[in-house]
């Protein structure tokens, strides 16, 4: 599937530690809009909100982060080299016969990833399994984030679980819809109004802009699930 | 079945790792059990998407999830969720059905789900248990639960007279001597099988675990002629049964329920005459085999 955008101007350069092993990754290769539009939300979860380092992959306490949209992975596994998750030379012949990263991520061959994904409409489904988990273990402190698109809510199994989350109160879960708007139909009234309705506080934001979608982020009120939605109207790296 | 499978999922959740997950269906009998346990007896609703995508974000964090639903929905309408929440993520689950083929005649199509275990076995490293008398569920559940891996529990209102203790191995049920034929039976259609040979020369052997199949039993008990009798698709064990005795000349017989959708409603009586696994139609079907090879 090739995701397009409603605009035409350029996005701005990437962070900057993501920029090398980007670039490596890349290998010349073109990279679309649904691989440039995430690569800001990812480093500011990345460096700024998730506590996960690479030594703590599997403490239970850890934050979890889920990419639903395993098609933007090429930023993803960019981020998880800026911040050592695994090692650089890992970036060459991405999706060849003895790499272990794929054109979708796979938990099972990349330290740090916690789902599998690839096709749509799966990490939701799990993540609210991950934090109903976390919640029977009394573990209070992590927090789990979830990545989908805004074209991925498509699929029916969200709204399953966007509706059970909100019934429930699940307080440890936090959804983040990269809003490239590539979704064929649309949201009309905007993709939160599918959570709101459902009892999820929610904010929408410049997806570029890292102070933004910081303080997004960190905005659960502690008592429901929470929604951020990461604008991006800009094509791409410029 | 159904009340044996809920006394003893519910006294397993004296194991704070066990987490038994509902979509409505069975979600009254689970009530005690849920105001007792609220975080682990979850009731999504009618939602059997989520119901298997939770079931694996609970295995990713080292909870054991029981996920329970009619068969229909709990296999067929989540197949995905499944291969990919389930299997690809690398964690396990007890899935638990009721419905079976045709335990709700009556209730048509929707409720009919003799592709349940074929679907199942297109994965791997999965066991499934179709115990046939109630008996037989709390330890085939134990087991289940106890292990790391994933199953599948394949519950029905079709019962036979008595219950097999065991893991699953091949029990011969009735011995008919050196170079008799063997039939295995699977789960609830023993008793059929039983009365549909009971004159003939024909050794019976049971097991309610065809997967793993007990290949080393089969290869101990069988001659040069075998016929199998599942309550499901008819065929679903073939290729075990062929692949054992790949090295033997052998023919098979596979019974079980056939694919054409009847459009009946009825009872499950009716439906086990139509599809001939009663006596009668075993009868004939085990006589012509036999027959064909003189």
């Amino acid at each position: 599937m090739t995701l397009t955008t409603a605009t035409a101007t350029p996005g701005p350069p990437v962070p900057g530690p993501v920029d090398a092993p980007l670039e490596r990754l890349r290998a010349g290769r073109d990279f679309g809009p649904n691989v440039y539009s995430t690569i800001d939300v990812l480093w500011v979860l990345y460096d700024r909100i998730l506590r996960i380092t690479p030594q703590s992959v599997n403490d239970p306490d850890r934050d979890r982060f889920l990419l639903s949209k395993g098609h933007a992975v090429a930023g993803y596994y960019a981020v998880l080299a800026a911040k050592g998750f695994l090692p650089d030379d890992w970036l060459d012949d991405q999706g060849g016969p003895d790499s272990p990263l794929g054109d979708h991520p796979d938990r099972l061959l990349v330290p740090g990833v916690e789902i599998g994904s690839g096709s749509l409409g799966h990490g939701l489904g799990l993540g609210v399994g991950t934090a109903l988990g976390l919640r029977a273990q009394g573990r209070t402190t992590p927090r789990v984030y979830v990545l989908l698109g805004d074209a991925e809510l498509d699929e029916g199994s969200n709204h399953e679980a966007i509706a059970y989350a909100g019934a429930t109160g699940l307080a440890n879960l936090t959804v983040i819809v990269l809003d490239n708007r590539s979704a064929s139909h649309g949201w009309p009234g905007g993709a939160a109004s599918r959570f709101t309705v459902n009892g999820w506080t929610a904010a929408t934001v410049d997806g570029r802009d890292h102070d933004a979608l910081h303080t997004a982020l960190t905005g659960h009120d502690g008592r429901r699930p929470h929604l951020v939605v990461a604008v991006v109207t800009d094509r791409g790296r410029p | 079945m159904r009340e044996a499978f809920v006394d003893t999922a519910t006294r397993f959740l004296d194991d704070p790792r066990t987490t038994i997950v509902l979509a409505d269906i069975s979600a009254a009998a689970f009530a005690p059990a849920a105001a007792r346990y609220p975080d682990r007896v979850l009731n999504v609703g009618i939602r059997e998407q989520l119901m298997i995508g939770v079931a694996g974000g609970l295995a990713l964090t080292g909870q054991r999830p029981i996920v329970h639903s009619y068969a229909p929905f709990l296999v067929e309408r989540t197949y995905e969720q499944i291969k990919l929440d389930l299997d690809h993520q690398g964690v396990g689950a007890v899935l638990v059905s009721i419905g079976a083929s045709y335990d709700r005649a009556a209730a048509g199509r929707t409720h009919l789900s003799p592709a349940d275990v074929s679907l199942i076995d297109t994965l791997h490293g999965w066991t499934v248990h179709v115990p046939g008398h109630p008996d037989e569920v709390p330890e085939l559940l134990r087991r289940a639960v106890c292990g790391q891996g994933s199953a599948y529990l394949r519950l029905s209102t079709q019962v036979n007279t008595r219950a097999y203790a065991g893991d699953g191995e091949l029990v011969v049920v009735r011995d008919a001597g050196a170079g008799a034929a063997l039939l295995v039976a699977v789960g609830p259609v023993l008793d059929a099988a039983l009365a549909a040979v009971a004159d003939r020369p024909v050794t019976v052997a049971y097991t309610h675990r065809p997967r793993p199949f007990d290949t080393a039993g089969l290869r101990a008990l069988a001659g040069t002629e075998v016929i199998l009798v599942e309550p499901y698709l008819a065929g679903t064990s073939t290729r075990v049964v062929s692949a054992a005795l790949a090295d033997r000349p052998h023919r098979l017989l596979s019974l079980g329920v056939g694919r054409a959708e009847l459009r009946r409603y009825g009872s499950p009586e009716d439906h086990q005459r139509w599809h001939g696994l009663d006596p009668a139609g075993l009868r004939r079907s085990v006589d012509g085999f036999l027959q064909s090879a003189s």
